[in-house]
């Protein structure tokens, strides 16, 4: 599998001034309500540590609450699977909808199914599948992988979205507007929910004590996927399981606040029994999380609750947009989750990152993301994942960092070097600083030299 | 060895230390409270409406309030409606309906939230595909927050349960969040007290 190399993939997205300063725009303005929001509850560091602490002990006890769930959920009448990775997840996705020849399945958005790339596996396999989340839908559309988390289409601008819509379902172009876009969404797709054979989400949470799937939505689409059709499937990781319904409570109040500013989505569900006459389905997958279990480093990384926090405040992602880190979980969290997955693959990624900890400030959940990625970076040095060039160019940095005299002379004929070389030397294929940016020129004196020239001179003449 | 097998053998193999699972506090404010106006004020904020007193004549406000409306189904025993839930053959038949009324037995303060199951839905979808939707609530059944809410019975109880916060709602577009999404356009909430 070749390595994904997010600085080039980010790079076409920087070029085009309008979608980065839209998605910059919109995605800081989710910070600033995120940070509003947490303002207005007096407990929220409480509330955080809390959630910190209850995902700590119920994956230190995973074993115990999948038991108890998978108890609870058979005695209310719901079929229980285990999947071991994606493929097994798909396989018995794609045979309980061929044991009822279902050809039509409607879906809510689930970034554990794009992990699993379920939706090509039943395409392939004759099932029509619509995904009802506005966002996913129109990503579907568009054949593209979500961007984002929580806002899978968010890169997108309006008028983006008016084009793909005329291409698609011919709608006026020149309406711009996000209501005419939504009823035209909604038109098209409340047919496909109506005649759908299958209804499938995800879910948020499980709930070992009771034996719920709980799914968190605005559009409502998780409702009606799962309420419409006879035939509902859950596909959920083991990780997504807490307790009992007194520490939903708690995520339920970090969720929505830390993705969006709201106090909570519009439809906070719990489905705990197949409807009269219908079949309820939950599959429980692993796919990696186990092994990650055993990560004495990264297992904290199975607490996320898929807020997006991280993303909305992380300088990176804010200007590279999701679909540069090509994978299925972008962003900062993305990062250290997906060498989980694939090594070699995702490599680069700990790279896209400042370090500058915001990430793990805003976390509802206390994960030590920015401390995460450096670890991460770290294990590439140790399994030589790291590209020669990069090594090459740390191992220098790194003998010049430490030697005062070598890093005085490395300034100093920079100074030289930027004045007398040509562009084509200063812009060569190893500066990658230089590759997006103009290198400034460079200033009269070094820090040490003006130092040396001032202060050093008034300490002496003030006899200190 | 069957994946259920596999999968806990590699949880047990692999998770760590256990660690102390935390006591939840309900984190009620220590001053008297106005529920029923911050129900009011946190509903509105998420595009919903509430309307303090109850009407006289519940016919008369809900054909005022949605003059087009042909199909109202009532799930509540003090208002008619045109018809039922127990009327829908399928549960797609919600489709036709213009507005759904229905009873909620608590609403959260902390979030304008009401809490519907299949208890007082009957049939699940009259809630999502019905155009819009009027909410029954006696002030007297509202809590003060989310832990006040999950203590309910019912997310113990039910099969299905929900509790909805506003109409449906997308923000996917322009970031710009809007109220024709995939379910009911329009919320409103009546304090009207249980009988």
């Amino acid at each position: 599998m070749s390595r994904v190399d997010q600085a080039e993939a980010a790079a076409s997205f920087i070029e085009d001034h309008l979608h980065e300063e839209h998605l910059d725009k919109i995605l800081w303005a989710a910070r600033m309500r995120r940070d509003q929001a947490a303002r207005q509850v007096p407990e929220w560091e409480e509330l955080r540590e809390l959630a910190s602490q209850i995902k700590e002990h119920t994956l230190s006890n995973l074993g115990h609450y999948l038991e108890e769930f998978e108890k609870n959920a058979q005695a209310n009448g719901v079929t229980v699977h285990w999947a071991r990775d994606a493929h097994e997840h798909n396989e018995i996705v794609y045979r309980l909808l061929s044991e009822k020849q279902v050809t039509t399945l409607v879906k809510s958005k689930s970034m554990l199914t794009e992990e699993c790339e379920t939706r090509p596996f039943l395409e392939t396999r004759g099932i029509r599948v619509t995904e009802t989340d506005l966002g996913e839908r129109i990503q579907q559309l568009d054949n593209q992988p979500p961007s984002h988390i929580t806002g899978p289409a968010i890169h997108k601008t309006t008028e983006d979205v008016a084009d793909l819509f005329s291409r698609v379902y011919g709608s006026d172009k020149t309406k711009a507007d996000p209501v005419y876009l939504a009823n035209v969404m909604r038109e098209n797709t409340r047919p496909d929910f109506l005649k759908a054979e299958a209804g499938m989400t995800g879910g948020n949470f499980l709930v070992a004590k009771t034996g719920a799937v709980v799914t968190v939505t605005n559009e409502g689409n998780a409702d009606l996927s799962a309420n419409i059709p006879l035939l509902r499937i859950s596909s959920v990781g083991i990780e997504k399981i807490i307790p009992a319904d007194e520490h939903l409570a708690v995520f339920i109040r970090l969720l929505t606040r830390s993705a969006t500013g709201e106090k909570i989505t519009q439809f906070t569900s719990t489905f705990r029994r197949p409807r009269k006459d219908g079949e309820m389905h939950i599959i429980l997958v692993d796919n990696g999380r186990s092994a990650r279990l055993g990560m004495e480093r990264f297992w904290p990384s199975l607490k996320c609750i898929r807020c997006a926090a991280c993303m909305n405040t992380c300088p990176v992602y804010r200007r590279s947009g999701g679909l540069s880190y090509g994978s299925n979980y972008m962003g900062p969290v993305g990062i250290i989750m997906m060498p989980t997955f694939d090594i070699h693959k995702y490599s680069e990624l700990p790279f896209s990152s400042t370090l500058n900890g915001s990430c793990t400030n805003v976390c509802p959940v206390k994960i030590d993301i920015h401390e995460q990625i450096y670890a991460w970076r770290e294990v590439m040095e140790d399994r030589n994942q790291i590209k020669i060039v990069k090594k090459e160019a740390m191992i220098v940095a790194g003998k010049v960092l430490s030697n005062p005299k070598l890093y005085r002379i490395a300034t100093s004929s920079t100074e030289i070097a930027l004045k007398v070389l040509p562009h084509f030397a200063i812009y060569n294929p190893l500066n990658y600083w230089g590759k997006h940016r103009d290198v400034p020129d460079a200033a009269e004196e070094t820090f040490h030299e003006w130092y040396k020239n001032h202060r050093l001179k008034v300490s002496e003449d003030l006899g200190l | 060895m069957t994946a259920r097998e596999s999968i806990l053998q590699d949880i047990r193999t692999n998770q760590p230390a256990t660690r102390t699972l935390p006591a939840v506090p309900k984190f009620h404010l220590d001053q008297p409270l106005d529920l029923p106006q911050l129900f009011v004020q946190s509903l509105k904020t998420m595009a919903g409406e509430c309307v303090p007193d109850c009407p006289a004549d519940l016919d008369v406000f809900i054909r005022k309030r949605f003059p087009a409306a042909k199909r109202i189904c009532s799930a509540v025993p003090e208002y008619k409606g045109t018809c039922t839930p127990v009327d829908l053959s399928r549960w797609s038949d919600a489709c036709d309906i213009d507005v759904t009324v229905v009873r909620s037995p608590l609403g959260v303060a902390e979030t304008g939230s009401v809490l519907l199951s299949e208890h007082e839905l009957q049939v699940n979808s009259i809630g999502f595909l019905a155009h819009d939707i009027v909410i029954l609530l006696d002030p007297r059944d509202i809590v003060e927050n989310i832990h006040d809410a999950y203590a309910h019975p019912y997310f113990q109880e039910t099969g299905y349960c929900l509790l909805m916060t506003g109409p449906s709602g997308s923000g996917d577009i322009g970031a710009v969040t809007v109220h024709p999404a995939q379910a009911s356009m329009t919320l409103t909430a009546i304090f009207a007290s249980r009988s």
